[in-house]
């Protein structure tokens, strides 16, 4: 059965709905009616996937990795390659899709958020291609840790915006985009980034990422002629996590999310949600968030600008709940030692956000037998975070 | 230690009121609780009709820079929902008779859980309470639970509502609020010539008087909005004063305290007076 959540008013189980100012009310709906029309036409495919294939380079390989299943001696490893997709991330599938969508309701300029800046290269990528304006808010914080997606951007003719509140990282970059469509919804598309936000995003986001795991299955019953066991993919916000589960929901595969722990959950510096938020509102959505006693909410801690987010979306929300999807924390240093496997055994150097999935694949490959088979959806490449694995590397040799 | 017996409620201060209903917002515990209470009775004196009393969160959605910079400071000091709901209790001791909203974004709302808020609010001495982000479709829980407590539950109507208008319109509870432009909270030195239509057009779907807000911070702006609206809310405006004057309204000295009351009362009076 497809497409069960969200329900008509936008809710997967509990969770979800649209907590948003009256202002944006209209524009949702406006969004939620193109979405559905465009989603049911056929052209509207036609495009999407001449772009996907033509432009962006899909589809994506599916890489058998043989040298690092031998080693960790466990299950047969497999890794979704995301990072090769073009500006080397899964975010390009989800802003490709939104892009056209603003074109066929005829909005001619773009907002979005970034955190490190993947989804806000991605955007400004797609604006260039379409010739729309394009403006990203980014946190003034973020802006200074990732000064070169930021002069990339502005390369893409984008322009970059200061988000200059709170703890001035992504939470509040969202904050200032969704103030900015408050002032100019009439002529301005937001484009949202992850599987978050109010009612139709989480369902719009997820639409558009779901190629991952619709070509996965695919992949997997050409290659193996079965389905795996077992998947992985790391949650932020959760949208390439739920482009890699969603069409898997309804099959027996074992379904694992790599929540980031930071420097441990039994610490306050982590950005675990499910395993250590509670129930709350964070940008328009019911979800998990990390919060205080009085509702405030409390800036994340990660080494991943990716995963520095402190809600999840309300779809990963059910599926922790429900017990379908196994969310787990990984730490900081977990991620990179996964890094540094995977990059030394098979020559591939992944995103820290990727790693955390990595992480706990292998944990869980070890405990497997040798006939089973764990997909890794490998979102994103890792040359973004050389600087940060340096630092961290040299920081923690020179410690000992 | 309830209720001050001869408070009215939202509708009926709202009904009562000529031109302009005037509705004061200020943000709980900017700059410190005491000088919240005292701004408070200062507005009344000065002819505020039903107070909207702010819960600083640490995301406000709706909120332009100054009543970020405000809910900050306020948070900073400690204050929070469970704090603004003992600041309207110490306010009705202390002789506040107007009808107080709480107005506060739903996160806040949901964790101290939507039953205890309702029945703690209306034992506090509020009379009505609004969510700037819960719009109709997600607010059914909360208003019946705010019925059984007798608290209005204030709706929000914008320029952008378009066929929705009607709907608010049509639950709305003690005055509609009619958010003058697009745009978060802050003033705006004029509104644009199509928002007088659009207040007419919810004027006339209403059943409740409309106050208009988001924006309002002159004499001029109030005189333009006889006869379209019946009334005004204003925070922003009242909040600036508040920030510049931050240090003396928590000043040691009587006198300096009294000078910052009166400029905002001053204000206030060169705002609505006829």
């Amino acid at each position: 059965m497809q497409q069960i959540y969200p329900d008509e008013h936008g809710r997967y189980g509990d969770y979800g709905g649209k907590y948003v100012p009256e202002t944006l009310m209209y524009a949702l709906e406006e969004l939620e009616e193109a979405f559905n029309a465009a989603w049911e036409d056929d052209s509207f495919h036609e495009e999407y996937q001449d772009i996907l294939r033509e432009y962006a380079g899909r589809e994506t390989p599916l890489t058998f990795a043989g040298h690092l299943t031998e080693y960790l001696g466990g299950a047969q490893i497999y890794l979704k390659r995301e990072d090769l997709l073009h500006t080397g991330a899964h975010k390009l599938n989800n802003a490709i899709g939104q892009v056209l969508l603003a074109r066929r309701m005829g909005k001619s300029k773009i907002v979005a958020e970034t955190g490190a800046g993947q989804h806000g290269v991605a955007t400004a990528t797609v604006c260039a291609k379409f010739g729309l304006e394009c403006k990203v808010f980014m946190g003034e914080e973020d802006m200074e840790r990732q000064a070169l997606n930021v002069f990339r951007m502005e390369l893409l003719g984008a322009e970059v915006l200061p988000a200059s509140s709170g703890n001035k990282t992504l939470k509040d970059a969202t904050n200032e985009a969704i103030r900015y469509w408050v002032t100019n919804v009439e002529d301005t598309f937001y484009l949202i980034g992850s599987v978050v936000g109010p009612h139709p995003y989480p369902m719009i986001v997820r639409n558009y990422q779901r190629i991952i795991g619709d070509e996965t299955k695919q992949q997997m019953q050409t290659r193996c002629g079965a389905l795996p066991d077992a998947i992985a993919a790391c949650v932020g916000g959760g949208s390439n996590a739920i482009g890699m589960f969603y069409p898997f929901l309804e099959d027996d595969v074992k379904l694992y999310g790599a929540e980031a722990a930071g420097m441990g959950v039994h610490t306050a510096l982590h950005a675990a949600t499910i395993s250590k938020g509670t129930r709350g509102v964070i940008h328009g959505s019911l979800t998990y968030l990390i919060q205080d006693e009085n509702g405030q909410i409390i800036e994340p801690y990660s080494i991943s600008a990716g995963l520095d987010y402190p809600g999840i979306g309300p779809e990963h929300a059910h599926l922790a709940e429900s017990g379908r999807v196994e969310y787990t924390g990984v730490t900081d240093e977990q991620s990179l030692e996964a890094l540094s496997l995977l990059t030394k055994k098979e020559g591939i150097l992944p995103a820290i956000e990727s790693s955390h999935a990595l992480y706990l694949a292998f944990e869980k490959a070890k405990q497997m037998d040798k006939n089973e088979r764990i997909v890794i959806c490998l979102s994103g490449r890792g040359d973004k975070d050389v600087e940060t694995i340096r630092r961290r590397m040299e920081g923690e040799s020179s410690d000992e | 230690m309830n209720k001050a017996t001869n408070v009215l409620t939202v509708e009926e201060a709202a009904a009562q009121a000529s031109y302009p209903l005037f509705v004061p917002f200020i943000m709980a515990g900017d700059p410190d609780e005491e000088a919240t209470i005292s701004i408070a009775l200062s507005l009344q004196e000065a002819g505020a009709h039903i107070l909207e009393l702010g819960i600083p969160y640490s995301d406000p959605l709706a909120d332009g820079p100054l009543l970020q910079r405000s809910a900050q400071r306020a948070l900073k000091g400690g204050m929070s929902l469970k704090g603004a709901l003992r600041t309207i209790r110490t306010m009705r001791e202390r002789g506040l008779t107007i009808p107080v909203v709480v107005f506060s974004y739903v996160n806040p709302v949901l964790r101290m859980g939507e039953e205890t808020f309702v029945k703690e609010a209306a034992s506090a001495g509020a009379n009505g309470v609004l969510i700037p982000d819960l719009p109709m479709e997600e607010s059914s829980f909360i208003s019946e639970l705010a019925k059984e407590k007798e608290l209005s539950v204030i709706s929000l109507v914008a320029p952008t509502s378009a066929h929705r208008i009607e709907k608010i319109a049509s639950q709305a509870q003690g005055f509609l609020y009619c958010v003058s432009s697009l745009g978060v909270t802050g003033t705006r030195d004029a509104f644009p010539d199509e928002a007088y239509a659009f207040i007419r057009k919810v004027k006339e779907a209403s059943t409740v008087p409309v106050a208009v807000g988001f924006g309002i911070s002159n004499r001029r702006q109030v005189e333009l909005l006889d006869g379209v609206s019946d009334g005004i809310v204003v925070g922003s405006a009242i909040m600036k004063i508040v920030e510049q004057q931050q240090e003396a309204l928590v000043s040691a000295e009587k006198t300096e305290r009294e000078q910052a009351l009166n400029e905002i009362k001053t204000f206030v009076s060169e705002l609505i007076s006829s």
